[in-house]
């Protein structure tokens, strides 16, 4: 007996640290994921600030949540669009980000690159094609 | 005596940092810190507006906020200078008032 499964898109537009927006949006994919939906994760405006690599918050005296993104290939999100448009007005490249991937078992378990760098009409579409958008 | 400005929104979200400085008169000092500090970066879409201000304006960043988000201060725009916390209170203590930009 399948259920239906749809289609769900995390929409991630914040900075992190400066708001809960970004911790609570990583949270709830977490739960999402153990309910075996086809997640996705959009990363547009700010929310491209989430995923670059090297933070750390001790001196801050906030958890550093940023270690979090690179576990959730083993949650079967594999499905990270990461907008270009964004990153280019932040003076920011793929480079500056975490490398995330995703392990594939139908292929002795090579590793896949989870992020997808895409255009502001690809991402359009991306939205388009989801069943449900969670907005952070 | 003159005045801290402090601007803890990004730019790219809201726009306390063009307000701040369409108000900050010449010889004032500007604190960017938490969100605030992407404005500091190179490369940005608000490069040439921090990088003109800096000719009336005396710009520092909140380092720890810097290195929470993962940037180095080699990313920050020259002319601005990083502090720290106890900078940040030095700062605070030299100007006459303090007013946030929220």
């Amino acid at each position: 007996m399948s259920e239906t499964v749809k289609q769900f898109l995390y929409l991630n537009r914040r900075a992190p640290y400066g708001t809960i927006y970004a911790w609570e949006s990583l949270e709830v994919v977490l739960i999402g994921a153990a309910f075996d939906q086809d997640v996705s994760l959009a990363f547009v405006d700010d929310g491209v600030y989430q995923l670059t690599k090297g933070q750390s918050t001790a001196a801050i005296g906030m958890k550093n949540f940023s270690p979090t993104y690179a576990a959730l290939g083993d949650y079967e999100v594999k499905k990270i669009y990461v907008e270009k448009e964004s990153l280019e007005e932040r003076g920011l490249t793929l480079d500056d980000l975490q490398h995330l991937v995703w392990e594939d078992e139908d292929e002795d378990y090579a590793e896949k690159d989870s992020i997808k760098l895409v255009s502001r009409a690809e991402m359009a579409a991306v939205m388009e094609e989801s069943d449900v958008v969670f907005s952070f | 005596m003159s005045t801290l400005h402090t601007v803890n929104k990004s730019p790219f979200e809201k726009n306390s940092l063009d307000a701040c400085l369409n108000y900050a008169g010449s010889g004032a000092n500007l604190l960017l810190l938490e969100d605030g500090v992407y404005a500091a970066l190179k490369g940005t879409r608000f490069e040439q507006r921090v990088t003109a201000a800096l000719d009336s304006v005396k710009v520092y960043v909140l380092g720890p906020d810097l290195q929470a988000r993962g940037f180095s201060e080699e990313r920050v725009i020259e002319g601005i200078s990083v502090v720290d916390y106890a900078g940040f209170v030095d700062l605070a203590a030299e100007n006459a008032k303090v007013q946030a930009w929220l």
